[in-house]
C-alpha cells in the first residue's frame, strides 16, 4: 500500500541556505506520523516544504500526486491543512470569521455551515466566544481555533506545528483527545511535529527522527519508545 | 448660524470626497503596506475617460457606470503589472513606480487632452436644494453618492465572503494562503476596488474644481490628511478623517482671518504634522508592534 503523503530525497532552503538534506518520510492513510528533533533540526521546515512555503527539490507526493513546486493556495485546495507555528490567528476578526477563512477553499453554504457546528461540537469554547475577536482568546483557545480552521476545509491530512506549545497540561490532553477523535472517527490523517516527545510517542504511529536537517532513526512508535538514545535525549529518563 | 451650517454642509460635501480618496489610499496601503502616490492622478485620468465618454454622446449615468468599470479593469492591471513584480522589493523602488505611475498618467492625460480648463457636468443641477440657501443641489448629490458607496463598501466587506477573503489577506498574508486564499489576486482586486473608488471622487469633484490634469493634486493632499488623521490602518478611521478634514477646512476658511481660500491647503498639511507629531497611528489606527 502506497502511503497518502510520500516524502521523498527533500531538500530545502532559505536563500541560500540548506536545511533539509535528503529527507525520507511517510504518513500512511489514516495514520498518524510524528517528527521528532531539537530546535532547528527542520521540523517546521518540513510541513513548510509540503504545504509549498520555500524553495525544495526532491519528491513530494500527496495521494500519488506530485505537489512539489506548486503554489500554497493550489496544495490546500488537495486537502492539506496546514495548522502553522504560532497558530496563525487573524487577529482582528471574530471566532467565526476565522473558522470562515478555513473554508475559504471550499464552496457550499450548506455544507460549510454544518462543518461550524461540527468544530463548535469538539470545540464548545469557541463557540462561546464566536462573535469575540480572536485575539483576545488564551492561547489554548487559539490553538483550537487553528485545529479548527483545519478542520473547516475538511482535510485528508493536518499538519500539525507543536500544538502543545505554551499550553497548561490539561488543556494539552484535552486536544490530543480531540485528534485522537478526528483520527479514528473522521479517518484525518496527520503528520505531527513536537516538542514535547513523549506525548508525540504516545499518540503517533509513526516516528522520524531527525537532526539538522537529516533523518537519524525511523520506525514504529512503541519500538523507539524503547530505544535507549530517544529515551536518555528526548523522554530524559 | 445660517453661515455655519452652510460651511458645515459645504464640508460635509467636500469631505465626502476626502473619504472616498483616504479610503483608496487605505484600501491599497492594507494591501501593499504603502501609500499611493498615483491615487489622484488615476482618479483624474477616469474623470477624463468619463468627460470624453459624454463628448461621444453618452448619457452621464452610462459613462458614470463605464467609467468605473475601466477604472477597475486598469487598476487591477496596474497591480498586475507594475506592482505585483516589484513586491518584495524595498520601499524606494515603490515610492519610484508611484512617482513614475504618477508623471505618466499626469503628461498622457495633458496629451491626450490638453491642458485646458474643461467643464464637467454635473447630474444634480447646481441651484440650491429645494429653494433653501443651505445647501446646492450638487453639494447634496456628492453627499448621497459618497454615502451610498460607503454603504456598499461597508456591506461588502462585513457580509461577503470575497470581503472577507480580502480582509484576510490584507490582515495576515501567509495565514490566509494557508486557508487557500489567494492573495495575489486579492490585493490585485484591492487595487481594482481603489481605482474605481477613485473615478467616484473624481468624477463628482471635477464639476467643483474642473477638470484638467492637475486638478486632483490638492485634493489628493486633503485624502492624505484624512487617512493619516483616522489612522492608515482603520478603513473607518479615514472616512470621518475625511469629512472632519473637509468641515475644517471649510470652517476655517471661513471663520479664520487670514486663511480664507488661499491658505485653505496649509490646514491640510498642518493637520498630517499635528496628528504625526500627537498620534502617529492616526485617531482610530493601530500601532504596529511586531515582536522580534
Amino acid at each position: 500500500m502506497s502511503a497518502l503523503l510520500e516524502i521523498r530525497g527533500l531538500c530545502a532552503f532559505y536563500g541560500r541556505t540548506q536545511v533539509l538534506f535528503g529527507l525520507d518520510l511517510d504518513v500512511a492513510e489514516g495514520g498518524v506520523t510524528t517528527l521528532l528533533g531539537a530546535n532547528g533540526a527542520g521540523k517546521t521546515t518540513t510541513l513548510r516544504a509540503v504545504s509549498g512555503m520555500l524553495r525544495t527539490t526532491g519528491d513530494i507526493r500527496f495521494a500519488g500526486e506530485r505537489i512539489a513546486g506548486r503554489a500554497i493556495e493550489d496544495i490546500v485546495r488537495l486537502g492539506i491543512a496546514h495548522a502553522p507555528e504560532g497558530r496563525g490567528t487573524f487577529v482582528r476578526q471574530t471566532v467565526e470569521e476565522n473558522l470562515q477563512i478555513g473554508a475559504m477553499a471550499r464552496n457550499g453554504r450548506a455544507a460549510i455551515a454544518a462543518d461550524m457546528e461540527r468544530v463548535y461540537g469538539y470545540f464548545p469554547r469557541l463557540k462561546e466566544r464566536r462573535h469575540q475577536q480572536a485575539g483576545t482568546l488564551s492561547g489554548g483557545e487559539q490553538q483550537m481555533l487553528a485545529v479548527g480552521r483545519a478542520l473547516m476545509l475538511r482535510p485528508r491530512l493536518m499538519l500539525l506545528d507543536e500544538p502543545s506549545f505554551g499550553l497548561a497540561p490539561l488543556i494539552v490532553r484535552e486536544l490530543f483527545e480531540i485528534f485522537r477523535v478526528l483520527n479514528r472517527d473522521e479517518k484525518v490523517s496527520m503528520l505531527l511535529v513536537e516538542q514535547n516527545a513523549s506525548l508525540a510517542l504516545d499518540f503517533a504511529a509513526d516516528v522520524y527522527l531527525i537532526e539538522t536537517g537529516r533523518l537519524v532513526m525511523t520506525g514504529p512508535a512503541h519500538e523507539l519508545r524503547r530505544d535507549e538514545t530517544i529515551r536518555r535525549s528526548y523522554l530524559g529518563y | 448660524m445660517e453661515l455655519l451650517l452652510h460651511q458645515v454642509l459645504a464640508g460635509l460635501a467636500t469631505g465626502g470626497i476626502y473619504a472616498c480618496l483616504a479610503l483608496a489610499l487605505v484600501m491599497i496601503y492594507q494591501a501593499i503596506d504603502h501609500l499611493n502616490f498615483a491615487q489622484g492622478e488615476m482618479a483624474m485620468f477616469s474623470t477624463f475617460i468619463a468627460w470624453q465618454l459624454m463628448e461621444l454622446g453618452t448619457p452621464y449615468w452610462v459613462a458614470f457606470v463605464t467609467t468605473l468599470a475601466i477604472s477597475f479593469v486598469a487598476g487591477v492591471l496596474i497591480d498586475r503589472v507594475l506592482f505585483r513584480p516589484i513586491h518584495d522589493a524595498p520601499i524606494l523602488s515603490h515610492i519610484v513606480v508611484f512617482i513614475a505611475l504618477f508623471g505618466i498618467l499626469n503628461s498622457l492625460a495633458g496629451f491626450i487632452w490638453d491642458f485646458n480648463v474643461k467643464n464637467f457636468p454635473t447630474p444634480f443641477g447646481s441651484r440650491p436644494l429645494l429653494g433653501s440657501g443651505l445647501i446646492s443641489s450638487h453639494d447634496a448629490g456628492m453627499i448621497g453618492v459618497t454615502i451610498l458607496l460607503l454603504v456598499f463598501l461597508y456591506v461588502f466587506f462585513r457580509h461577503t465572503r470575497i470581503g472577507l477573503a480580502m480582509r484576510a489577506a490584507a490582515a495576515n498574508p501567509q495565514s490566509a494562503r494557508l486557508a487557500g486564499i489567494r492573495v495575489g489576486w486579492m490585493i490585485a482586486l484591492g487595487w481594482g476596488m481603489a481605482a474605481a473608488i477613485g473615478a467616484v471622487a473624481g468624477m463628482l469633484i471635477a464639476p467643483v474644481v474642473f477638470l484638467e490634469p492637475n486638478m486632483m493634486t490638492s485634493v489628493l493632499l486633503y485624502g492624505f490628511a484624512a487617512a493619516v488623521v483616522g489612522g492608515l490602518t482603520s478603513p473607518g478611521g479615514a472616512v470621518i478623517g475625511g469629512f472632519a478634514v473637509g468641515i475644517i477646512e471649510n470652517l476655517a476658511g471661513t471663520f479664520i482671518p487670514y486663511v480664507g481660500r488661499e491658505l485653505k491647503l496649509t490646514i491640510a498639511l498642518f493637520l498630517i504634522v499635528a496628528v504625526l507629531l500627537v498620534k502617529p497611528s492616526g485617531l482610530f489606527g493601530r500601532r504596529v508592534v511586531s515582536r522580534v
